[in-house]
């Protein structure tokens, strides 16, 4: 990439509000159901209905702008934009315009090894409209078939300053913003089923100066990998117009997964007349700060308070500590371990490890692990007390995410037992030393390493349930007695 | 007070509207003389009138966040044109 030019990102992101019913009618918010099942005369845009603000809404936005470090307006009010799309069914869609409900905050995120503090201009709240369906390709296809069981949904719109210099500062973003919110608990923030969305304005200016490249908007990322990789090529693209001397061009432009491009929407210039007005049909907000202050009460511990406290309380590393802070879910999990088992540092190796391992093999999350906290902690202390080794733990570990098996259950199933007693082991180590009577001359004539042959013989023996610093000492023991 | 043809095309756009050169003109009269009569209001001394963002003096009416079912899908649908697959069939966009 070109040394000349800076890249110059700013996101907005939709987040879908997890409330029971939709923003402006009691129909569920649910995803997922038959298409036009969880639609009603109000979110469908019939004639003459009236639009009732869900008051769960409006606690949530206040709880998103706290996270993100947001004023929270007094007073704001909604307002309507206007254009035709067959997925809008008023052919307006109820936004905020000039009197957002959050304004001004911000999110630190780490790049480069180092603290960036990004800006959030404002946070308002909105309705999403429907889906359309094709058949087929959209290309191929001849007409479209409109889904309104989105239309209504409650939408949060984060927009950031510019202050975003390259891809993976806007990954490092996302990341951070999910997790914000994740712990806030105003949404589930699943990119694959559309509740976290990101479009990407994207420019690049020569080095030095202050005004702003002409900028693309690019729409369609659906995961954080589509935001990094889209916004790279689009950098690429407009820095090489730049160097064949074309001029950049306004628009929308669209990230084409299969393609690994982005290509231009070309949507005429004058359907960005939105002609905003306030909704006459919904009247204004007034939030006292005594609301405010009872969301702020309501805000959980959040990730970055979390992550000082497990450096701190059990010296984990920093690396450590952020991917346990990463989703609230996953911390949940650690603290409620850690009531049972005292070492935080196993905790988090076995969770990092082995869990994330086997969530990652079955896409699973977290929450819908089978192997409860508590149960981690009791097959630690199996390990602890000598009864499974390391080693015999991983599959334990294993059984017990497959099935959802208590450890002990699954060690007296298997016979998986390690052996612990001095004197069975010491009964099998004789029998293997009298059997190897060549190895144990070996050792005593200095050939220390011999020992290991010999463990190895109490292992086969044992088919590895033995318990190997036992082993070792009772081998010491006789091979010097 | 006439408004130009070219904000009336815009306008006629803006609305999907095809309209025919003769209807442009005309419209572009009526209008012009609709937004001269709301012009009056612009000799009002607004000096330290706050602006009015909703007609009636009321704020914060919400709902419960509660669930009702609505309407059986054959009833929400029952005017469309077309009807595909239980959803509205429309032309095209992209």
């Amino acid at each position: 990439m070109s040394k000349d030019f800076e890249t110059v990102i700013g996101l907005e992101v939709h987040v879908e509000l997890k409330t029971r019913s939709k923003i402006f009618c009691s129909c569920t918010n649910e995803f997922g159901a038959k298409p036009n099942t969880n639609v009603c005369p109000i979110c469908s845009g019939f004639p003459g209905m009236l639009p009732v603000l869900n008051e769960q809404v409006v606690d949530y936005a206040i709880k998103a702008g706290l996270a993100l470090n947001c004023e929270i307006a007094e007073y704001c009010k909604f307002d309507r934009k206007n254009y035709f799309y067959p997925d809008l069914p008023k052919a307006y869609q109820i936004s905020q315009y000039d009197l957002p409900i959050c304004k001004q905050g911000y999110l630190d995120i780490e790049a480069n090894g180092e603290n960036k503090r990004i800006g959030i201009t404002r946070a308002h709240l909105e309705e999403d409209a429907g889906k359309l369906v094709h058949q087929g390709t959209i290309s191929s296809s001849t007409f479209s078939l409109v889904d309104l069981n989105r239309s209504g949904v409650p939408l949060l719109e984060i927009v950031s300053e510019p202050d975003l210099r390259s891809s993976q500062e806007a990954r490092a973003y996302m990341e951070k913003l999910r997790s914000l919110l994740l712990f806030a608990g105003v949404s589930d923030c699943k990119m694959e089923e559309g509740s976290l969305r990101c479009d990407a304005n994207v420019s690049v200016r020569p080095y030095g100066q202050e005004e702003m490249g002409t900028r693309a908007e690019i729409k369609n990322l659906n995961s954080f990998k589509a935001v990094e990789k889209a916004i790279d090529y689009e950098v690429r693209r407009q820095i090489e117009a730049l160097e064949d001397g074309e001029e950049i061009i306004q628009e929308t432009r669209t990230w084409e997964e299969e393609r690994q491009i982005t290509r231009s929407m070309r949507s005429k210039e004058e359907a960005h007349d939105y002609r905003y007005f306030p909704e006459p049909d919904l009247p204004p907000l007034r939030i006292s700060r005594e609301w405010v202050e009872r969301i702020l009460q309501s805000l959980p511990e959040m990730p970055e308070k979390a992550r000082e406290r497990l450096m701190e309380e059990y010296g984990l590393s920093e690396y450590d500590a952020n991917l346990l802070t990463l989703t609230p879910d996953y911390l949940a999990f650690f603290d409620e371990c850690s009531l049972y088992y005292k070492d935080g540092k196993i905790i988090s190796n076995w969770m990092m490890g082995e869990l994330t391992k086997l969530l990652n093999q079955k896409n699973m999350d977290i929450a819908e692990c089978r192997i409860k906290p508590a149960a981690l902690a009791e097959m630690l202390k199996l390990i602890d007390e000598g009864r499974i080794s390391g080693k015999m733990a991983k599959d334990v570990f294993e059984t017990m995410f497959e099935t959802g098996a208590g450890p002990e259950k699954i060690i007296k199933e298997k016979g998986m037992e390690q052996i612990s007693d001095e004197g069975t082991l010491g009964m099998i180590i004789q029998e293997v030393i009298d059997k190897n009577p060549g190895v144990v001359d070996d050792y005593r004539n200095g050939k220390k390493k011999a020992t290991g042959f010999l463990v190895g013989q109490v292992m086969q023996a044992t088919k590895g349930q033995a318990n190997p610093a036992l082993v070792n000492k009772i081998l010491a023991e006789k091979l010097t007695s | 007070m006439t408004l130009s043809i070219q904000e009336v095309q815009h306008v006629a756009l803006l609305a999907r509207l095809n309209l025919g050169e003769e209807e442009k003109e005309k419209y572009a009269e009526q209008l012009g003389s609709i937004l001269q009569y709301a012009d009056k209001l612009n000799e009002l001394d607004t000096e330290g009138v706050e602006p009015l963002d909703h007609i009636l003096p009321i704020f914060n009416v919400f709902r419960e966040d509660k669930v009702i079912p609505g309407p059986d899908r054959e009833e929400i649908l029952a005017n469309a044109p077309l009807v595909e697959e239980g959803q509205y069939r429309v032309p095209k966009i992209i």
